[in-house]
């Protein structure tokens, strides 16, 4: 299940222009730090994390994280994002075998 | 439900210089109660008839006010992923008999309310004590003729949990008695066996010793209320079995099986030492 890594994000759909805004993103991964043990052959399991998240407002990145291996599974994101224009809203997992997983979604500000 | 609040002061003292952290009671300091987290205030429900316990605590209050947060927003809350599974599979239609959990059951909301709040019962057609995890799985076998999931597998934890999910804010109502009675019995035999190297009963640390540190885990009264749950440590949501076989092994004793008779009697009797307490499926702890 943890393999589908399924994004959820909670973002209002409208806004008033300056409003902030408060995101919360939550993305189901493992996040295998690359240091434990495989407990029948003893051989270590490759790292693979989400070493990048980015969240874009119309083309334009106006948050964005670096990850590292001591990031739990199932990283949980919460930032604020001032609205300007109506748009979209878009955002980016960067997974370390090259995957990028994506949600969006439009924002109506008026 | 009883509110309390505990006063903490914390007197430097002059011992070595270090800090001596000394806890009293809102109510009457004579009852044995717990300490649950540092930041006071808590919820208690009365203890059923014969419990030996003087008030009941949910695990929730004895962990930290960021562990409690994760909990309390259904977004944050990382067992969500699990639910929403649960949910899916509710509607998909599996095995030979072509049927899903909706053809019989239809609306979670309505078919499933409270029932998970009464698990473990009495089956039967086998004669035995089955919990819900089991239940669903009967379920599965003989209704869909479909194979039964793996214990402690993403799809039948997904499971339990969005079941046990709609008897939320429910309080916790097992029948101990008629032909549960003697599993009970069995479970309360288990409960204060001391077992493993260590010569320890569940009793030591969760009856006698709740509110206390062990090392740098403040011990709960090993509630059952809010299982299946996401413990941090395990990063993924997990099933009370194997909390059970993580407790007895840390005593360092041999595991039983996850299902086994053993367990399942054992959550009938935990279960109703939390009898009235809230469920909180799906809880989140440290």
């Amino acid at each position: 299940m943890a393999k589908k890594h399924k994004p959820r994000v909670k973002a209002p759909k409208t806004a008033s222009p300056g409003e902030v805004m408060e995101i919360k993103t939550l993305i189901s991964h493992e996040m295998e730090s690359g240091q434990r043990k495989d407990r029948k052959t003893g051989e270590l399991i490759p790292r693979q994390i989400i070493n990048r998240f980015e969240c874009k407002y119309n083309g334009e990145t106006v948050f964005s994280a670096d990850m590292h291996p001591a990031i739990s599974a199932n990283p949980y994101m919460a930032f604020y994002v001032k609205a300007g224009e109506s748009g979209e809203l878009e955002f980016l997992w960067h997974d370390d075998n090259g995957d990028v997983y994506s949600h969006s979604q439009k924002l109506e500000v008026a | 439900m009883t509110f309390k609040t505990i006063a903490i002061a914390l007197a430097v003292g002059s011992l070595a210089g270090g800090a001596a952290l000394v806890a009293s009671y809102g109510s009457s300091a004579a009852d044995k109660s717990g300490i649950p987290y540092r930041d006071g205030e808590y919820e208690t429900v009365e203890a059923p008839e014969g419990s030996p316990l003087s008030e009941l605590i949910s695990g929730y209050y004895f962990r930290t006010p960021e562990t409690r947060e994760l909990q309390d927003d259904d977004f944050m809350n990382p067992a969500f992923i699990w639910m929403e599974q649960g949910a899916e599979l509710w509607s998909t239609v599996e095995g030979e008999a072509g049927e899903s959990c909706a053809s019989c059951h239809e609306d979670v909301e309505a078919s499933m309310k409270g029932v998970g709040a009464s698990y473990p019962k009495y089956h039967e057609a086998s004669g035995k004590l089955i919990n819900l995890e089991q239940r669903i799985n009967l379920c599965r076998t003989e209704s869909m003729q479909a194979e039964p999931w793996k214990w402690e597998s993403d799809e039948l934890l997904g499971m339990t949990a969005y079941v046990r999910h709609q008897s939320k804010g429910m309080p916790v109502n097992v029948s101990i008695e008629g032909p549960a009675a003697p599993f009970f019995e069995k479970g309360k035999d288990f409960y204060y066996q001391r077992r493993g190297q260590l010569d320890m009963a569940c009793a030591t640390c969760h009856e006698v010793n709740y509110g206390m540190y062990i090392r740098a885990d403040l011990l709960s009264q090993g509630q059952s209320n809010g299982f299946p749950t996401y413990r941090l440590k395990w990063q993924k949501l997990g099933s009370l079995h194997r909390r059970f076989r993580g407790c007895n092994r840390q005593v360092r004793a041999v595991p039983y099986a996850n299902g086994s008779d053993e367990y399942v009697n054992l959550e009938l009797y935990l279960a109703w030492r939390g009898q009235g307490l809230p469920v909180e499926t799906p809880a989140v702890r440290q």
